[in-house]
């Protein structure tokens, strides 16, 4: 696939508009609008409840230049599943004017891992040629930042909230996208704004599939992750760089999933001196100020430094660099 | 004609209206219907996307994605996975998307009960569904085709269920006079897309269509969220009409016509039995025997439930002397069963009116012999003659087990517990 130039991406139209009313800073219009504009053919969006639908489709307003639908908060992709279904069989019946339309499935985390986890599975298996974009900001945001099964360890939440006796969420965050890999799809990538040109290509990858495709994109919550709002792609940068949300893909070759490590995250594989300890991602962020303040909590600092090293690891070996 | 079960005209239904989509889960007894569909889309038999899904949650939400993009989407459900459908059920009439569902009425856990009964869909009463409740598996046959023209009227636009009594028609053996294939599809025709205003004012085809960038299932405030209600609440009193204009075209068709109330002997009748369903059958054949005993016993079968068609039934009703309606299902804490209540204040305001009486009956699957409804025209009659009420709500063939009633829970504590005070092992 050609390399994207961005003059080429700032001249396509901008398929979800400005004037919505996400905060400022928010990472999820930014991931969208680029995954959009990944797409050559028309695209059809269904959206799962959450913060960029509530703050996109406020009636009598929209922010969306393209069909969108709504309809629950656990059920984008079965949602997704329909309209897909529904364009097979209108082509079938020689009523269906576009040849190829693009379904796009978008939901948060709490709508991805928690509650939409059964329909994403159900779709998957069903192998419905969809591309089910997951927003992951590690929390609910929508409703208050409650915990939910993406929020990293220590992280402090509402419903998770660093006290006397418990320092945030206690338990480990789950490896969503390795798990959907396990559902052996098309197609699967992790992907961050900070590196655009890797997210386009990978978006492009599976928009192009001939299958379901799961791209998951680390989107940063001022508001939830208690950040300046001017840093966002500076924590999506910093989340790869170190290695707390490396960026990979999956794809089907001759029926077996392989693994890749992408760019990004090759050269740290490459050479380890480049990864930054995740201490620099995590003083930057207010939902980890237990973790510094009153005094540094160091026993609990590298015990998130552990598992991020063993979860590189684990991505290192299913891409063959080790 | 063709002998078939409920399930099986369902699907044969469906099969002749070759919907774009259909997305099922299994569920007893409406799981025939998936099975024999899926024959049909094996045999190739259907141009039909069929969409096993992993849930009934997802059946739901498979078919509002579908019928959003311009499909015609239809699915079937019963107890459990009709109430796991709940939250869908709403966003399909919200949305305001024709999408057909058989209903095949099975009771609620717990206790676990796979018989019919009217719960489920009571449970689903103010969803903003339509309801139609049918007798026997002609009518389930002839009411899925029809479902199709009501949903997709434009005045209407809303979801219809079409419910059939679990086992006692989805799996017994009918006659079922059945329509040549062309017959169906011409009758219900090719899918029409809605035009509808934006709020700027310009038209637009109320689709999922790559030329028309239209946001459905928008979040919808204070400030339009009552208005959007009531344009539903429109749409179903428009129902009333639609419903009964297709039934009638269909009887052009077919000879067999449809209403929203399916009076028996109503005409001189004193005493009436009001009924939805299957049950139906049964007490038109016991007032048959009534009549013949010099009683004026009358039928009312209410074959519409959403909308409800207030008027017809006060008609239909006002000249009798005592009626009993009976419900199959129950209203927790409510006095008297939904079909009861929403009769008895449909009255509220008439100076004719019969005595009213409530039997809870057939709940779980109980069976719901001839005799049971003798012993009911019976009780009507003494009520009619004497003026005399009695009990207003009973319950028809239940076990006369006054222990049951009185039995009070004794509590104990988990020391009690653990020190064996009740016995145990
Ligand atoms: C069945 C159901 N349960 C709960 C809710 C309330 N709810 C709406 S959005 C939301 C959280 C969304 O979180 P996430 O999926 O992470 O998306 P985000 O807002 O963070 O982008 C919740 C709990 C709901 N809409 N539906
Ligand atoms: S709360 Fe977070 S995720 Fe939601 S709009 Fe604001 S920044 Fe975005």
């Amino acid at each position: 696939m050609s390399v994207v130039k961005p003059k080429d991406l700032a001249l396509t139209e901008e398929r979800l508009a400005p004037g919505h009313r996400l905060c400022p800073g928010c990472g999820e219009p930014t991931t969208v609008k680029l995954v959009l504009k990944a797409s050559d053919d028309p695209v059809i969006v269904c959206s799962a409840t959450g913060c960029l639908e509530v703050s996109t489709s406020i009636y009598p307003y929209t922010s969306w230049n393209v069909p969108w639908i709504h309809s629950a908060f656990e059920n984008a992709a079965a949602t997704a599943a329909g309209v897909e279904a529904a364009i097979k069989a209108l082509k079938r019946k020689g009523v269906y004017k576009y040849d190829k339309v693009n379904v796009l499935a978008v939901a948060g985390d709490g709508g991805t891992f928690d509650i939409g986890f059964q329909a994403l599975s159900g779709a998957f298996e069903r192998y419905h040629r969809i591309v089910y974009l997951l927003l992951d900001n590690e929390a609910y945001m929508n409703t208050g930042i409650q915990r939910s099964g993406g929020t990293p360890s220590y992280a402090s939440t509402t419903t998770s909230p660093d006290g006397r006796v418990i320092p945030g969420k206690i338990q480990t965050k789950k490896q969503i996208s390795r798990i959907m890999v396990e559902h052996e799809p098309a197609y699967v990538a992790t992907i961050s704004a900070a590196f655009w040109q890797d997210l386009i290509q990978k978006a492009k990858k599976a928009f192009a599939a001939d299958g379901p495709a799961f791209l998951h994109s680390i989107t940063p919550c001022p508001r939830g992750w208690r950040h300046a709002d001017n840093i966002s792609i500076e924590l999506c940068r910093l989340a790869v760089q170190t290695c707390i949300f490396p960026l990979w893909e999956a794809e089907k070759v001759e029926g077996k999933m392989v693994y890749k490590l992408s760019a990004p995250s090759k050269q740290i594989a490459k050479n380890p001196d480049k990864k930054k300890p995740v201490v620099e991602y995590l003083k930057l962020q207010g939902r980890y100020r237990h973790l510094f303040k009153p005094e540094e909590k160091t026993d609990l600092i590298n015990k998130i430094q552990e598992w991020v090293d063993t979860e590189w690891d684990i991505i290192l070996e299913r891409c063959g660099e080790k | 004609m063709m002998g078939m079960n409920g399930d099986t005209a369902c699907a044969y239904a469906v099969k002749q209206c070759n919907p774009e989509v259909v997305a099922a889960y299994p569920i007893t007894p409406q799981t025939i219907i998936v099975e024999v569909f899926s024959e049909y889309v094996a045999n190739g038999e259907v141009t039909t996307e069929f969409i096993p899904v992993e849930s009934e949650h997802s059946a739901m939400s498979t078919s509002i994605g579908a019928a959003a993009a311009g499909a015609r989407a239809y699915t079937a459900s019963a107890s459990q996975g009709l109430a796991l459908m709940y939250e869908m059920l709403y966003i399909a009439s919200g949305l305001r998307l024709p999408i057909v569902m058989t209903c095949v009425n099975r009771a609620l856990s717990a206790p676990i009960n796979i018989h019919g009964d009217h719960s489920d869909a009571m449970g689903a009463r103010d969803s903003g569904w339509i309801q139609l409740y049918c007798e026997n598996s002609q009518e389930a046959y002839d009411t899925v085709i029809q479902a199709w023209r009501i949903a997709e009227h434009k005045d209407v636009l809303l979801p219809v269920m079409v419910n059939i009594d679990g086992f006692i028609l989805s799996h017994t053996l009918e006659n079922v006079a059945v329509l040549p294939d062309d017959a169906v599809k011409k009758f219900i025709g090719e899918k029409k897309i809605p035009v509808v205003k934006k709020p700027n004012g310009e038209l637009t085809p109320y689709v999922l269509h790559p030329d028309y960038p239209v946001s459905m299932g928008a979040i919808d405030l204070q400030d339009y969220y009552f208005e959007h209600k009531r344009q539903q609440a429109e749409a179903m009193k428009h129902a009333l009409r639609v419903i009964k204009e297709v039934g009638e075209e269909y009887g052009g068709l077919t000879g067999r016509r449809y209403g929203l109330i399916d009076p028996y002997m109503m005409n001189d009748a004193e005493l009436a039995i009001v009924v939805m369903g299957s049950t139906a059958g049964t007490a038109k054949y016991v007032a048959d025997l009534m009549r013949s005993k010099g009683v004026k016993a009358g039928v009312l079968r209410v074959r519409s439930f959403r909308p409800f068609p207030r008027d017809e039934i006060v008609k239909a009703l006002s000249k009798v002397k005592a009626c009993a309606v009976l419900d199959r299902s129950m209203s927790f804490g409510s006095y008297g069963g939904p079909l009861f209540v929403e009769i008895r204040s449909s009255f509220c305001y008439e100076c004719q009116k019969p005595i009213m009486i409530n039997y809870y009956y057939g709940l779980g699957g109980r069976d719901t012999p001839p005799h049971l409804l003798e012993d009911v025209f019976y009780d009507l009659k003494k009520i009619a003659e004497t003026g005399k009420t009695g009990e207003e709500i009973r319950y028809l063939g239940l076990r006369d087990d006054r222990e049951a009633d009185n039995y009070k829970a004794e509590l104990i504590s988990f020391k009690d517990l653990n020190e064996g005070k009740i016995g145990g092992r």
